[in-house]
């Protein structure tokens, strides 16, 4: 039904990488006259495990790209401008034509009439200009290792998170775990981060953020295993290839796609949805940095691009846990192509799967944003409660109920 | 864990203004509070003691900046009590006009400093919003958006713009229908800002009198005082309003405060409507003080925040011998451990917020 636009981002770039490598090998071959020994050399780059080991690196820095410059840019443009418009207003409006210099400051052209795209870019620039403040009895090391640590574990997440069928890092059979087990680890740093700053707000929310995220990881983890009964399998592809397909009631197929939602798995997916708001930190329940009573929580004593690190992360949360939903519950990149166009004999589909996946992440964003913006910030324990009195018994009987599934049929 | 010390100011995103709140939390609930006020102590009365009479009413404007003609408006009644004049009747109908636009102003920008209270920026952009529309009409009538020094002793010092009445009921009709329809969305009929603000901060009507507590504080309690209706000043016994009171049980939480605020803005609106209605359409709007007084001047208004209370000595002199500022938030803050006690800390935000606290008035 479906075609990804990039068929194994492994092998195109692999062949990139020997084609280049090649180039590389005969320039060294030819100036290898005078000097013998460079024959080596040249061998030892073309070779299979060079051109792998190159191949990988330029893999992971596509993958690193793709989601922290485009798409978490543009997540952060999302949010902004839509949050914008529910509260009356333009919102950021930086672009191009603000550029204090010329060709950009013409006169007769208003510089804040853009769409605001170069906002982010701007304060990321303004933030490395930022001096970097220690407080003077923090724990240094720990201090300093936090925010490495909650962005890398953020970023593996997105190692292994397929965004079509041949658009990954690496396709792992226990994907789906490896993405949970990822995304889990950041209260570990968030708690790290409170305690290290030595003040008292930090702490306190070190704390509420260990408190909550740890308790809304078990129905979330509760959820999977539910959607893993009916599943059979943790690799993301085929959970999505298991989706591709139209639901059949008693002999004929319907129009409605098989998604995992159409089915028993939806109070799973309540409950995981639910669970991933808190996992990211968002409105209804972002107390571990409630900035009303505790400054910015957590993140207080950061400064400079320090503190726009862990800020940005959330964003990158926020595209880890839709693309999650939407790999496990909504039907991953499934959608019609419609037609296939034939570029130089290479068949390119002129709506990829990609394009299918990035729209889903979007529009998950999108309610997400739109939720988090009318909503108040949910107390300590009220948000406890939602947790373990209502998240996990659900997420029980979603197993139950996946379960008995499974048993009929 | 140990219980210790957790400051809420003076420089802090909780504190509306310059001041402390010192919270002891055992973990996350609070065992103990003290506030802590001086921070914006400007000295006065102190001031106004040096100050003519008339000159006084620009600092009075600035006892609290987002209700400044109520406060003025105390101030010259005090002064006209003591010099035993009285304002012509114009005068008394736009002094009301203008008290009410600026309650609504007030409690506007505290319903906008309370969404954020709670983690909710979409209820700030929103009333602010309103809030221009009020203020833009505080500006047709006085020339200024804050700090207006509007009230004279005597009257008011220009009469009111050609089409104000027309503008006022363009822009209340606006108002009221965002009142009906669109706050309620974010407030009212929002299940997380009632499990936030429902059965916080409970204070009983009997410890809220012997507390000094007033103003809708009060009536969250169920308590029925309004000094409009019980010692009424100026022309308020002609208009036909009712005081906001909590009726439904579980009275003095956040939401009851939060409600009664809320309702007295559909009922200062009315009060707009009613008196551009009755007023005199003209007429003397002010009289001449005279320079110099002698004797004891008392008035006592309701202020946005509670009653607001001046006592003016005159000694023969064109500058008051004493003044005494009474504060609605002065008293109120006495009673905040109270409130604080056995929640948590996130109440805090939310239960001082419910309390409008405004500095200036408070530490004078």
């Amino acid at each position: 039904m479906s075609a990804p636009l990039v068929p194994n981002l492994f092998a195109v770039c692999k062949v990139l990488v020997a084609a280049i490598l090649s180039i590389v090998q005969q320039l060294i071959y030819a100036s290898s006259g005078p000097i013998p020994p460079l024959r080596g050399l040249g061998d030892f780059v073309g070779s299979d495990p060079i051109v792998s080991i190159v191949t990988w690196l330029i893999v992971v820095t596509v993958v690193v790209l793709w989601v922290t410059v485009i798409n978490l840019f543009t997540v952060m443009w999302v949010e902004r401008k839509l949050y914008s418009r529910l509260q009356d207003r333009y919102g950021i409006m930086i672009s191009i034509w603000s550029l204090p210099f010329w060709p950009f400051n013409r006169v007769h052209r208003p510089t804040h009439k853009g769409l605001g795209y170069l906002q982010n870019l701007a304060d990321g620039v303004k933030l490395i200009q930022k001096e970097n403040i220690t407080p003077r009895n923090a724990d240094s090391a720990m201090f300093h290792i936090s925010p490495v640590l909650i962005a890398s574990s953020t970023l593996m997440v997105f190692a292994v998170l397929p965004w079509s069928s041949g658009f990954y890092v690496a396709n792992l059979d226990l994907g789906v775990l490896f993405m949970l087990a990822a995304f889990s680890l950041a209260p570990l740093g968030i708690m790290i981060a409170g305690y290290a700053a030595n003040n008292k707000y930090t702490l306190v929310g070190g704390f509420r953020a260990g408190a909550m995220l740890l308790s809304y990881s078990i129905p979330m983890v509760l959820a999977v295993i539910a959607l893993v009964v009916s599943t059979g399998t943790l690799d993301p592809v085929k959970i999505v290839q298991q989706q591709d397909r139209p639901i059949v009631l008693g002999g004929t197929a319907l129009p409605i796609p098989a998604w995992n939602v159409f089915g028993p798995q939806v109070l799973g997916f309540l409950v995981f949805t639910v669970s991933m708001i808190a996992e990211m930190e968002r409105v209804p329940f972002d107390i571990p940095e409630a900035e009303a009573e505790l400054v910015e929580g957590w993140t207080t004593e950061y400064s400079g691009m320090r503190f726009g690190i862990v800020f940005a992360f959330k964003w990158l949360r926020m595209l880890a846990a839709s693309a999650l939903i939407a790999i496990l519950y909504l039907g991953g990149w499934g959608g019609p192509v419609f037609a296939t166009l034939s570029v130089g004999g290479i068949p390119v589909p002129i709506v990829p799967e990609e394009v299918w996946f990035v729209l889903r992440v979007y529009l998950l964003s999108a309610f997400f944003v739109w939720l988090s913006w009318s909503v108040p910030r949910v107390r300590i324990d009220q948000i406890l409660n939602i947790g373990w009195k209502r998240l996990i018994p659900y997420s029980l009987l979603a197993i139950l109920v996946a379960a008995a599934f499974r048993v009929i049929g | 864990m140990p219980e210790f010390w957790i400051n809420m100011g003076p420089q802090h995103p909780m504190t509306h203004g310059l001041w402390n709140m010192k919270v002891k939390v055992d973990g996350e609930t609070i065992t103990d509070a003290k506030p802590e006020i001086g921070y914006l102590h400007r000295g006065y009365e102190k001031i106004m003691e040096v100050r003519e009479f008339q000159k006084n009413v620009v600092l009075t404007d600035r006892l609290c900046y987002v209700s400044s003609i109520t406060w003025s408006h105390a101030y010259c009644l005090a002064v006209e009590k003591m010099m035993g004049i009285e304002t012509p009747e114009r005068g008394q109908w736009i002094r009301v006009i203008a008290l009410e636009l600026q309650r609504v102003a007030s409690h506007l920008m505290w319903l906008a400093s309370y969404g954020p209270d709670l983690g909710l920026l979409t209820g700030l952009l929103w009333c602010l919003r309103e809030r221009e529309l009020f203020l833009d009409l505080i500006q047709l009538m006085s020339g200024a958006r804050m700090n207006q020094n509007y009230p004279r002793v005597g009257g008011v010092r220009n009469d009111l713009p050609e089409n104000f009445e027309a503008m006022c009921k363009r822009s209340i009709e606006h108002f009221l229908e965002k009142v009906k329809n669109e706050y309620p969305q974010i407030f009212q009929e929002s299940k997380v800002f009632r499990m936030r603000t429902e059965g916080v901060g409970t204070i009983s009507a009997a410890d809220a009198i012997n507390w000094g507590v007033t103003g809708p504080n009060l009536r969250a309690c169920g308590v029925n005082v309004d000094l409009r209706r019980l010692d009424p000043y100026e022309t308020y016994e002609e208009i036909d309003f009712e005081p906001q009171v909590w009726h439904d049980g579980g009275a003095g939480d956040s939401y009851a405060r939060f409600e009664c605020r809320f309702n007295e803005l559909n009922e200062s609106c009315k009060i707009i409507l009613q008196a551009l209605e009755k007023m005199p359409k003209t007429g003397p709007y002010r009289v001449k003080p005279p320079r110099r007084a002698e004797g004891e001047g008392y008035a006592k208004t309701e202020d946005s925040r509670g009653e607001a209370l001046f006592f003016v000595i005159g000694d023969g002199d064109d500058r008051p011998y004493r003044v005494k500022i009474r504060s609605p938030v002065f008293c109120t803050m006495a009673a905040t451990p109270q409130l604080l006690r056995g929640n948590k800390l996130a109440d805090v935000v939310s239960i001082l917020g419910s309390v409008d606290v405004c500095v200036g008035e408070m530490d004078k």
